[in-house]
């Protein structure tokens, strides 16, 4: 016992451990973060809420009606359809009309009339992203076709001018909603910020805490004494990938009390997976490190690495949205490979058989960057 | 009988880019010697230690730790060597207790040799406290304690009173005179301050611009220096300290 105690990779792994728990910082970012951030985001896209559209009417009058103008088609409609007129505190007037739908949500309309400039202002702020203008009875519609918001508002709203009995009457489509284990944002969200964790748990945790140690001497020091150089690198390793259990762990454990998240395929398959995947990022991260003693060109090479994957590897989003050509090259990324395959064994239940392969990718992207690293390695 | 020196330095050059930081340095330490390193900023002092340390390696020339080059020997040496270096920091978030701990297991050493050292720097009372909220006084004790953990045979201290007060440098060179009386380890300290110098060491080597200015006992280099001086007409007498003997050899004070 005493053996172990005076041993130095156990004092080394004791040293990372303790440095690793008394910072509040490390708990919160590591832990509280990442729980936040699946309860908002899947409070947000599981539970189907009222949506408040806001669209611009071009021109004057379309609100309101007065003698001397003729009847709009968008004012005759907002009036027949019984939109509340309001006035807000700087005098400025709006129409609300509510289309309820208890299965899609519902959607509330608040249509205000601008001039093209105002519009165009709150187009770019993001407040409205529908703008509508009449010419001889005639409804355009002004979107940015690529913006899916804007494509729905639009489609929404022209199917309510074509038959506006849809405010009163239920959608005769047949809508059954999917909400079954599995199939869920919630379900795919969770595997994907449990793997962005170990990616920037080990880019920050190994990559930074070697280069800062660098920029403090301290590796100088140690080097200067008999201690072993790979102990220290195992060490660090060992209790970052071990608080990257935890981390996930304790997320699991909350997506599964919050949102009845299950591990629908092997477990012994997600550890093994799990392990490989950390051992990528960790040898990814000594690499990375492996030369310079500057803390501000260890943030650049850290987000440098970890930002595209961040949003390409399909973390929150699926990344088939991304052109077709980049997506073979997308899915070899590290982090897309280990959020692949993690969501593989979560929601389609695979096992050894179907994770075996990319594991060893990511264990042999691993050893590779750790090898590398190893021999470029700057102690001072 | 002569004595065989623990740190032999033949004819060590070593340059960084354009900078020629040591130019032929020749020195010798025997064991148990106290040596000081004395210049200013830039004089290559660092550099002669790192070298010595075998974190740098000499452009040309030869260095011999007991009579061993650093080339095949580097186990054998990291274990007899103890050393504090400029402005190193320690793991913040770690105790002085657990700091000592860590570098103790490095030399296989346990919890005891710890306890040892951390009366010998007189840094018991603060064994529960973290790193981070030592002061720079008990900041380069902590060092120190590290340094002595292996009963160096050979102890390379760079600066260990720089940016200490008076109070927390009078501690340092308790430690270390303690450290000379057990007559145990060879001492190379590098330091700008002359009273430093004075009082610890018993060998003096002035060096400035990468080269040996003077070396010798105190006594040899005041001694020396009034009788060099004294062809010169503007003679004023012999020079009372290291300060005057800096002035005369280079004309500017040490810590310029």
């Amino acid at each position: 016992m005493n053996d172990l105690k005076n041993s130095q990779l156990w004092q080394l792994i004791l040293a990372n451990a303790r440095e690793l728990l008394r910072e509040p910082a490390v708990l919160f970012w590591g832990i509280g973060f990442p729980i936040l951030m699946s309860l908002g985001l899947g409070v947000a896209f599981t539970k189907k809420k009222d949506v408040t559209v806001m669209v611009a009417v071009i021109g004057r009058n379309h609100l309101v009606h007065t003698l001397a103008d003729s009847v709009s088609v968008i004012q005759s409609f907002l009036q027949n359809n019984r939109a509340v007129l309001k006035v807000g505190k700087d005098g400025s007037l709006s129409r609300e009309l509510t289309v309820p739908d208890e299965k899609l949500g519902g959607t509330n309309y608040i249509f205000r009339d601008l001039s093209w400039k105002t519009a165009m202002v709150m187009l770019k702020r993001g407040n409205l992203n529908l703008v509508m203008d009449e010419a001889q009875g005639l409804i355009q519609y002004h979107f940015d076709p690529m913006n899916p918001d804007a494509q729905l508002t639009y489609l929404k709203f022209s199917k309510l001018m074509q038959d506006p009995e849809l405010i009163i009457r239920p959608s005769e489509t047949e809508i059954q909603p999917l909400d079954v284990t599995g199939s869920r944002y919630i379900d795919f969200l969770v595997p994907g910020l449990i793997c962005m964790g170990v990616m920037m748990s080990c880019m920050w945790g190994v990559s930074y805490e070697i280069i800062e140690k660098r920029s403090k001497k301290l590796l100088r020091r140690m080097i200067a004494t008999p201690m072993k150089r790979s102990n220290f690198l195992v060490a660090l390793i060992t209790v970052r990938i071990a608080m990257n259990f935890v981390e996930s762990g304790l997320l699991f454990l909350f997506a599964w009390l919050v949102f009845h998240i299950t591990i629908q395929g092997s477990v012994p398959a997600l550890i093994l997976f799990f392990i490989s995947g950390n051992i990528a990022f960790a040898g990814i991260a000594v690499f990375l490190s492996c030369n310079t003693a500057k803390t501000e060109i260890g943030n650049g090479l850290i987000n440098l690495v970890s930002m595209p994957m961040m949003v390409l590897s399909g973390i929150f989003f699926s990344y088939h949205n991304f052109p077709g050509w980049s997506i073979p090259a997308i899915q070899k990324f590290p982090l897309t490979m280990m959020a692949d395959g993690v969501r593989s064994i979560f929601i389609e239940g695979a096992g050894f058989g179907e994770i075996m392969l990319p594991a060893v990718i990511m264990l042999a992207t691993g050893v590779v960057f750790f090898t590398a690293g190893l021999k470029l390695f700057k102690w001072h | 009988m002569k004595q065989e020196a623990v740190i032999q330095v033949k004819n060590v050059h070593k340059s960084f880019k354009s900078v020629h930081a040591v130019k032929g340095i020749n020195l010798e330490i025997l064991p148990s010697q106290f040596l000081a390193l004395l210049g200013p900023n830039g004089a290559g002092k660092t550099t002669l230690v790192e070298m010595i340390e075998g974190i740098q390696k000499p452009d040309s020339g030869e260095i011999l730790i007991t009579g061993k080059p650093w080339k095949g020997n580097e186990k054998e040496f990291r274990r007899i060597i103890g050393l504090s270096l400029q402005e190193t920091r320690f793991i913040d978030k770690l105790r002085v207790f657990e700091t000592l701990r860590l570098f103790a297991s490095f030399f296989s050493l346990g919890a005891e040799r710890c306890e040892e050292v951390m009366s010998l720097v007189g840094l018991e009372e603060k064994r529960q406290a973290y790193v981070v909220n030592l002061s720079g006084g008990q900041r380069q004790k902590l060092a120190l304690g590290v340094a002595l953990l292996n009963k160096p045979k050979i102890l390379l201290l760079d600066e260990p009173t720089t940016g200490l007060d008076p109070q927390a440098r009078r501690e340092v060179w308790m430690i270390l005179k303690k450290l000379k009386d057990a007559s145990f380890t060879s001492l190379i300290l590098t330091t700008h301050y002359m009273e430093e110098a004075e009082q610890l060491c018993d060998y003096i080597v002035i060096m400035d611009h990468g080269t040996i200015l003077k070396e010798g006992t105190l006594h040899d280099l005041l001694g020396k220096s009034s009788a060099d001086i004294e062809e010169k007409e503007e003679y004023r007498g012999p020079p009372r300290n290291l300060d005057e003997v800096f002035i005369e050899l280079t004309g500017r004070h040490l810590n310029e």
